[in-house]
Order: C-alpha cells, then sequence, then structure tokens
C-alpha cells in the first residue's frame, strides 16, 4: 500500500472521516461554531482527497475488497473501478464547494438545527460514497436507502411547514417505488443462483427475455431516482423545500447516482463485454429521454419559483443524459462498439457538467434567497447591483447550462451531437434516421434552456425591482458572504476548466468506457492532436478547440474595445431610460417570469394545464395571477393515489376487529398453504 | 494545418467581412427601394450611419450594468469570429477546425442571449418584450438552423463547414432533394435570424410590432454603431454559409493566391444576387403578426427535418 493508501482504502477513509464528522457534530451539543468552523471545512477537505483519489482510480486496474462489516455470512463488498474512481471524483470535487458553501450559509442557524444538519449532511455524503464503492447487492441496496433516508430528513428541515412534509413524503414515496424496482432488478439477475456479490451478478448468463425485464426494473428504478419523466414529480417539491446547498447535492450529485446505477447495471452487469444489451433498450431510453428533456425544460420555462424553475432543468438534464446513454446502447446493440463508446462518454461527460452547473446554479439561488429571502422571481429585479460578485458567477453558470461555447454545457452537447451523427455507420435503416431526431430534440431543448435563462438572469439580476422600495427587500440585498462566494467560485471555475480543457476529460473517461465495454475511442486521435483540440474521431470529421475559440473571442472583443476606444472619443451621458420616450413609466412595467413565458404557453398550450386570474378594468392595484400545473399529477398520480385508496379501502374490509374472525383467516391461510406447498 | 500563406488568407477574409458587410446592407437596401420605386439611398449609406454614430456622444441610463456595456463588444466579437469560421473566400482556413457547424450556431446563440440580456438591463417595458420575443425567434430557428447543417455534414460525412463545402463543391452538379429542401429552410431561417421581413420589420422603429429594434432601443452612439456593424456582419455570415452550402462554386482554397481574384469576383457576383432576391422577398412579403412566426419558423424546421431524413432515403 506504500506510503499514500491506495484508491480504494483512501475512499473509504474518505467515506468514514465523513461519518466520523458527522457523529463529532453532535457531541459539543448546542455548539453550532463547530459545524460551522470545523465540521463544513472539513468535509469539503475529505471531498477534494476523495475528488483526487478518484481521479487517480480511473487509471489503475479495478480493487476488490471485503469488509468485515454486515450480517454474519454476508459481508460488505467493496470495489474501485474506472466507473466509480469517475463517479467518486464527481462526488468529491462538486460536494467539495458545496461544503464550503455550506459553511457560510448557515451561519444564521439556530444551533440545534445546524448541528442535526450537519449529521444528515454528511451522513448524505458517506452513504452516496458507498453506492458507489458497493460491489453487492446488499452493501448496495443500504447504502442507497441510506442515502434516501438522510436525504429525506434534509429535505425536512423546515418540518413546521405542512407544504414541506408533504414534499418530503412524496420523495420518500416515489424513492421507495424506485428501490422496490432496484431490489427487484438485482432478484432478476441473481436468477436463484450464488450469491449477491456484483461479480456473481455478471457471471450469470441470463435469458434475452430475462435480460431485458432486468434492464427495465433498473430503467424504471433507477429513472425514478434521476427524475425522469413520468416519476419526475417529486424533484420540483422536494428540492425547492430543502435548504439551497442540499438542493444542489441533491440536483448536482444525488440523481447522478441512479445515472451511476443505470450504467453499472446495464452496461456492466447485464451487459458486460458479452454484447447483451439489446438495441431496443436504447430505443427505449431515447425516447423517454426525449421526452424528458423537452418535457424538463418546456415546464422550466413556465415556472415563476427560482428553484422549482432548477429542478424542471434537472429532469431536462437528466433527459440530455439519457439520449447519450440511449445512443450508446442503441450502437452497442447493433455492433458498432466505437460509435456507443461516444455516446457514453457524451453522457457521462455531460453527467459531470450539469453536476457542476446545477451545483453552482441552485447555490446561487440560495444566496438570492439568503439575503432578500425570495424565491419568487416576479418580486425580483435589479440584484446585480446589491450583489454583484453572486451576478457573475450566476452568469457563469447560466451560460454553461445554456450550451454556449465556451463553457462546459456547450462540449457535452457537442458530443451528444457527435454520437447522433454516428448514424450512417447503422443498417437498420429506421433507427439511422430516427438517432438524428433525438439530435433534433436536443437542439430543440438547448435553444430553450437559452431562453429560460434570459429569463431568470434577465429578470433576477437585470432591469429594476418590480416593487417600489419600501415594499421590496431587493434595494437592501448585500452580496454572498466569502465562504459562500468561495463555494461558488470553486464550481464556477469547474465551469471553465471542463469546457477549455476538455481532451483529458475525455481520456478518463475513455479508460471508463473500455473499462465497461471493452471498446472506447481512438486514443491516437484523442492524443495526437494535442491537448487544444477535442477530436472523438478524426481530425478531418470534427473537431473544436475550446482553447482557441476562447482566446479568439476574447481577442476579438478586446481588440474591438480597443479600436474604438483607441479611435473615438469616450464620452458618455447617463439620463434616465428612453423606453420610446414613454414618459410614464415605472419599474412594475418591466417583464415579469410569468409574462416572459408566455410565448411558451401560447406555442406549448396543451401541455399546460393553466390557472390564469386577469385583473379587472376598475383596479388601481393590478395583480396578475397564473398558476401552471404538471398534466402528470392528473392524468398518472391522482388516479393511482386514488387507485390506492380504493383498494385498500377494499383491503379494510378483512379488518373487522374480532377475535374468531382473525382466527378464521389463520385457519384459512393454514389449509391453503397444506393444499398447496406440501 | 497552419501555414503562413493560410494564417494571411484567414486574417484577410476577416478583415474583408468586417469592412464589405455594410455593403450589402446597402445594396440590399438600394435594391429594395428600386424595387419599391423609391429613389435608392447611396450604396455607401451604412458607413456614413456608422461614421455618424460613431462621433456622437453616447447616453446611457443610470441604472445600466456592466453587461450593458460590454455586450455591443461582445456582439461585434462574435460575429467577427463567425466570420472567421465561415469559409466565405476559401476553404481550409487554419481557424476553422477549431470550431465546426455546432459551435457557429452556439456563437450566434452567445450573441443572442446576450443581446437579449442588455435588452433587459435597463428595466424598460420595450426591452422585455424585445428579448422575450427574439427568444422566442430564436429557440425554433437555432434547432431548424442545426438541422440544415447536419443535413449537410451527413452527405459529407463531417461536421467541418470547410470540409463540408470541399465536398459540396466538388460533387458534379446535381439537383440533391435533401439539399433543396434544407435551402429552403435555411433560407427561412436567415430571414427570421436576420430581422428581416416577414418576421421582423428591419426599417421598423417604434412599433409594438419590433423585435430587434426593441432590443437595441435603449443603445446610441458609439455602441449602437457597433450594434449596427454586427448585425451587417451576420447578415453577410448568413448569406456566404447559405452560399457555402447551396452554390460554393468557385471558392478557392486557402493559400492559392491565383485563384483568389476568381473567388472575388464569383463571390460578389453571388451576393449581389443574393441581396437582390433578399430585397425582392422583402418587397413581396408582408410581416406576419408575431404569433405565426413559431409556425413559419416550426416550418423551416420540420423542412430541415424532412430534408434530413430524404438523405437517408434517397440517398443525395
Amino acid at each position: 500500500m506504500g506510503v499514500l493508501p491506495s484508491p480504494l482504502a483512501g475512499s473509504l477513509l474518505v467515506a468514514a472521516a465523513w461519518l466520523v464528522v458527522a457523529v463529532a457534530g453532535l457531541i459539543p451539543a448546542g455548539n453550532a461554531a463547530f459545524a460551522r468552523r470545523f465540521a463544513f471545512p472539513l468535509g469539503a477537505a475529505a471531498g477534494v482527497a476523495l475528488a483526487a483519489l478518484g481521479l487517480q482510480a480511473v487509471w489503475l486496474p479495478a480493487q476488490t475488497l471485503t469488509l468485515p462489516l454486515g450480517l454474519p455470512d454476508l459481508p460488505f463488498h467493496v470495489r474501485m473501478d474506472p466507473l466509480a474512481g469517475f463517479f467518486l471524483m464527481l462526488l468529491g470535487s462538486v460536494s467539495a464547494g458545496i461544503s464550503v458553501y455550506a459553511a457560510g450559509y448557515f451561519r444564521e442557524e439556530p444551533s440545534g438545527r445546524l448541528t442535526l444538519i450537519s449529521m444528515q449532511y454528511h451522513v448524505f455524503l458517506a452513504s452516496m460514497a458507498f453506492v458507489l464503492l458497493a460491489d453487492d447487492a446488499y452493501l448496495f441496496m443500504v447504502a442507497w436507502e441510506t442515502m434516501a433516508l438522510s436525504s429525506y430528513f434534509l429535505v425536512i428541515t423546515d418540518h413546521q411547514r405542512p407544504a414541506i412534509r408533504s414534499a418530503g413524503f412524496l420523495y420518500l414515496l416515489i424513492a421507495h417505488l424506485g428501490a422496490i424496482a432496484i431490489l427487484l432488478c438485482f432478484g432478476v439477475l441473481h436468477g436463484g443462483r450464488g450469491d449477491y456479490t456484483f461479480d456473481a451478478l455478471r457471471a450469470a448468463q441470463l435469458q434475452p427475455a430475462w435480460a431485458s425485464v432486468a434492464f427495465l426494473l433498473a430503467f424504471f428504478g433507477f429513472g425514478a431516482k434521476a427524475g425522469m419523466i413520468p416519476l419526475h414529480a417529486w424533484l420540483p417539491e422536494a428540492h425547492p423545500a430543502a435548504p439551497s446547498p442540499v438542493s444542489a447535492l441533491m440536483s448536482g450529485i444525488m440523481i447522478k447516482t441512479a445515472i451511476y446505477g443505470m450504467v453499472r447495471v446495464t452496461f456492466d452487469l447485464i451487459g458486460g463485454t458479452s454484447g447483451n444489451i439489446r438495441w431496443e433498450w436504447g430505443m427505449a431510453v431515447l425516447v423517454v429521454g426525449a421526452g424528458t428533456t423537452l418535457f424538463g425544460v418546456l415546464y422550466a420555462l413556465v415556472q415563476h419559483d427560482l428553484k422549482r424553475l432548477l429542478a424542471y432543468h434537472s429532469v431536462e438534464n437528466i433527459g440530455i443524459i439519457l439520449l447519450g446513454l440511449g445512443m450508446a446502447m442503441v450502437f452497442i446493440g447493433f455492433g458498432h462498439p466505437a460509435a456507443g463508446a461516444l455516446g457514453l462518454i457524451a453522457a457521462l461527460y455531460h453527467t459531470l457538467n450539469h453536476a457542476v452547473f446545477k451545483g453552482l446554479l441552485f447555490l446561487g439561488a440560495g444566496s438570492i434567497l439568503h439575503s432578500t429571502g425570495m424565491r419568487n422571481l416576479n418580486d425580483m429585479g435589479g440584484l446585480i447591483r446589491g450583489m454583484p460578485k453572486t451576478a457573475f458567477y450566476f452568469l457563469i453558470g447560466a451560460l454553461a447550462i445554456s450550451a454556449l461555447p465556451p463553457l462546459n454545457g456547450f462540449v457535452s452537447e457537442w458530443l451528444t451531437f457527435q454520437a447522433a451523427l454516428q448514424a450512417t455507420v447503422l443498417q437498420h435503416g429506421v433507427v439511422r434516421s430516427l438517432l438524428p431526431l433525438f439530435a433534433a430534440t436536443l437542439a430543440l431543448a438547448g435553444a430553450l434552456t437559452a431562453m429560460c435563462f434570459v429569463k431568470v438572469y434577465g429578470i433576477a439580476f437585470l432591469g429594476r425591482a418590480r416593487e417600489p422600495a419600501h415594499r421590496s427587500p431587493l434595494p437592501h440585498a448585500g452580496d454572498a458572504g466569502p465562504m459562500e462566494r468561495y463555494g461558488m467560485a470553486w464550481l464556477a471555475a469547474g465551469c471553465f476548466v471542463l469546457g477549455l480543457f476538455p481532451t483529458s476529460f475525455l481520456l478518463m473517461l475513455n479508460r471508463v468506457g473500455v473499462s465497461l465495454t471493452g471498446h472506447g475511442l481512438s486514443e491516437d486521435a484523442l492524443l495526437g492532436s494535442g491537448w487544444l483540440w477535442l477530436v472523438p474521431t478524426a481530425m478531418g470529421q470534427a473537431s473544436y478547440s475550446p482553447v482557441i475559440f476562447f482566446v479568439v473571442i476574447v481577442a476579438v472583443t478586446l481588440l474591438a474595445f480597443l479600436l474604438v476606444r483607441r479611435f473615438y472619443h469616450g464620452r458618455l451621458r447617463f439620463s434616465d431610460p428612453w423606453d420610446c420616450g414613454y414618459p410614464e413609466q415605472t419599474s412594475r412595467m418591466q417583464d415579469t417570469a410569468d409574462a416572459f413565458g408566455q410565448p411558451i404557453r401560447h406555442v406549448f398550450g396543451p401541455i399546460y394545464r393553466t390557472d390564469r386570474r386577469l385583473p379587472g378594468p376598475e383596479d388601481t392595484e393590478p395583480r396578475y395571477s397564473l398558476k401552471v400545473e404538471d398534466r402528470h399529477w392528473y392524468w398518472l398520480y391522482l388516479p393511482v393515489a386514488r387507485a390506492a385508496e380504493i383498494v385498500s379501502s377494499k383491503i379494510a374490509l378483512l379488518q373487522q376487529g374480532r377475535i374468531s374472525i382473525y382466527l378464521l383467516y389463520s385457519f384459512i391461510t393454514l389449509i391453503a398453504l397444506l393444499v398447496f406447498v406440501r | 494545418m497552419s501555414s503562413a500563406p493560410g494564417i494571411a488568407f484567414q486574417i484577410l477574409q476577416s478583415v474583408f467581412v468586417v469592412l464589405a458587410a455594410p455593403l450589402l446592407v446597402g445594396w440590399v437596401n438600394q435594391c429594395r427601394a428600386w424595387l419599391q420605386n423609391r429613389s435608392a439611398p447611396s450604396i455607401l449609406l451604412p458607413y456614413y450611419t456608422l461614421a455618424k454614430l460613431f462621433n456622437k456622444d453616447a447616453v446611457f441610463a443610470h441604472d445600466a450594468s456592466p453587461i450593458f456595456r460590454w455586450t455591443p463588444y461582445i456582439l461585434f466579437g462574435c460575429m467577427w469570429l463567425a466570420a472567421g469560421i465561415v469559409p466565405v473566400l476559401a476553404t481550409g482556413l487554419p481557424f476553422a477546425p477549431a470550431a465546426d457547424i455546432i459551435a457557429l450556431v452556439g456563437v450566434f446563440a452567445l450573441a443572442r442571449m446576450f443581446s437579449a440580456l442588455a435588452a433587459m438591463d435597463i428595466g424598460t417595458s420595450f426591452g422585455g418584450l424585445g428579448a422575450r420575443r427574439e427568444m422566442l425567434i430564436g429557440f425554433l430557428a437555432e434547432p431548424a438552423m442545426l438541422m440544415t447543417l447536419f443535413t449537410a455534414a451527413f452527405m459529407s460525412g463531417s461536421t467541418q463547414l470547410t470540409t463540408i463545402v470541399d465536398t459540396l463543391a466538388h460533387r458534379e452538379f446535381a439537383l440533391y432533394p435533401s439539399l433543396a429542401f434544407a435551402a429552403v429552410a435555411f433560407l427561412m431561417v436567415l430571414l427570421a435570424e436576420n430581422a428581416r421581413i416577414p418576421i421582423d420589420n428591419p426599417t421598423t422603429h417604434l412599433e409594438l410590432t419590433m423585435v430587434h429594434e426593441a432590443l437595441i432601443l435603449e443603445y446610441s452612439a458609439r455602441h449602437l454603431a457597433l450594434i449596427e456593424w454586427a448585425v451587417a456582419i451576420k447578415l453577410f455570415a448568413y448569406m456566404t454559409i447559405g452560399i457555402a452550402l447551396f452554390a460554393p462554386w468557385g471558392i478557392a482554397d486557402a493559400g492559392d493566391w491565383s485563384a483568389l481574384p476568381y473567388a472575388f469576383a464569383a463571390l460578389a457576383g453571388k451576393l449581389a444576387l443574393a441581396g437582390a432576391g433578399l430585397a425582392l422577398i422583402e418587397t413581396l412579403l408582408a410581416k406576419l403578426r408575431l404569433f405565426l412566426a413559431p409556425e413559419f419558423l416550426s416550418t423551416a424546421f420540420l423542412l430541415a427535418v424532412l430534408g434530413m431524413l430524404t438523405h437517408f432515403l434517397v440517398k443525395g
């Protein structure tokens, strides 16, 4: 093991350290300063260490270890391979930024609550690390459930409010529906033989039909956690309910563990190098992914609660990741592993990118909430003046999520497009012409995202406060504190690094792809053209150089600036806005978030369920109210809830309250068992 | 991949586009005036306007933020960059591999995002309205543009504009159905993205239906000049993309100085025709109601997708 711990042992140490921090925070009871000054910064340091270990593990062969924990005869197995290493790096690096931010964010929290939050927060982090390290179904499920429970308690931090309790319940319910499906999936993979280590599951030779059943169960189960349509309903409820750093953790990292699970089960346990993956699965994933992408962004566009809006964008981005994964499955299913590797790499890269920029955006939303107490965009405006630094970081996040070059969101969407453009290698005519349609979906979603973030940024940070100064806290809003800013700066730097130097990350992801499917992109193409160039296949086919792009765009912008400065006078006057000379303008005449979404509601009317209240002609203080609801509630969730109620009321008939009847039930059961089982 | 003549060509082309772009706008305006039986302004009028604007005193609203201040330069920079990517005079330029068609669409999206943000910065009612409409048009035009470019990418097996143009320029002349669909879609996108009739009216001002003008309402003097210039470069870039995709004959190879005069002449001829055509379209059509714009653009999107499917069906 040498002086430095091996990545596996080191990661276990980090996870243990998180657990120690969680428990240690409880001991000096009532001492909030400990949680703020030590617990969160220590958690962040552990995160950085984990990121380094994960990065190292990608380049090493897989390691396994059996822990002397668990039930007798059923010990915990852990394993570190490139896939786990990549996700641990994601977990460590993103959580480091969020933990630093949390140290500043919770500064006004009462001490009793803060110690509890710190405990749940670090247990949550440790459980995610164990999910990624688990090498048997038993430890995986234990960690998975710990993750669900600890995050549930974090979501209901403000449990005094009924709305938050019901959001928490919805989250718990869907998480458990998913967990049941995952459990069943492991059961199917196991097939009644051997034990539940992942090695045994990998070795099991499944019938194609059973493999499909296992895949569908995993897709459903992990999809519920990831937030794919129509199982997404908990995201827009739970993310706004949780404190902002927790929202950032859940949206940035936790839903990515579901992507990890999907990749692990599909590409490793079922698929492996044996080629069990069927292209039909890929088409199913693509269809669901396309639906998720479009629904997510269209619903995001009509939200006015900032955190709900961001939650719907998480739904959208999960859809984009699913598009990449689906393409990978289609290509692998048809026997084109190299093209498949491109899809897989695009999906994993988007997973990392989304974790970074969505974490950043949720932290920015948290800072706004912190300094103004507001989540409703309709009340905001002009925040860039009070909080310029937060505005700067938020702008980076907004440009990154809108997939604009040269930031990171663009790179992964670029790769997904490139994967779709590989469709020409396919022989199957229908599939070959369908793949570009999914690329079209992605293009549409990307442009809609840009629209949505113009709305968010323009309404929250630009313009003027929409309410008069005596009624609005906005003019007094201060900027985020230093710790909050360091956290955001860390993630904003991540947006740049991932956007400007994609080739080094691609090499890493290529290792992950090779370790899973046995095939990857050609390293010659990746390496041969140098670190400046991103060349997934061949130079003549597709290339992109973010650094050159960035340098040129900065250079020409500066050149334009300097030329104008050099040759023209710099005379500048300040006056009132012109606005076509309209004399009686007030700040309430600006667009609100609902107004900005109006064209979208007009164009895509049928998919929304809207309830709109217009002011009457005599109103002296006209107010406009709009409620847009998710149609899924009405065609899926409420009918299911009603059916469950009816079924349970029928079952309740069994409950008579008389002991003789219950004895009769036991008697009948006994007879039935004797007859049928023997 | 980069050589001294290549770099010389690259710089020459970028400067040429920036300088020639207002001329194209002047030509379109002149043609439109002739078609509408008006006496035409000088073809150099856009230059005079730019010179006038550069010499005026700039006015900012009191609460303008740095975004408002920097957007004109960013817009100009984005369009200048786009002018460097598009093979206007020659293919195989050294900068071309750094940004392919997806990145090109990304540059236009970046410019659009900043112009919409700047419009919302002052907090006026027209600014927000313009930003909202601009993004409405953009979210439909951008995917249609990508699909058009993908059709060409599928035909040439590459997303690099320079390779695409090389492939398309050296095929024998024939009518490819997929390219025909793509060309119609591209024309529709060009009209929408450059704020032309029937989506927007470039001559309108102070009208409730305006889109592009509402975005830049608060700008004046040198900032307005930069934006107007950027808009001219954008029109030029879009037209040359169209020429490069659908009529690439006559384009030179980078470093081949002898082919340059011919490439110049071919480009000038094609641009003159395209400009006159644009003026004709603007004279013949009327502006659409704003809520017909999504229909117009979704038609473009569907045509582009259809073109792509046609390519897979008939391989051509």
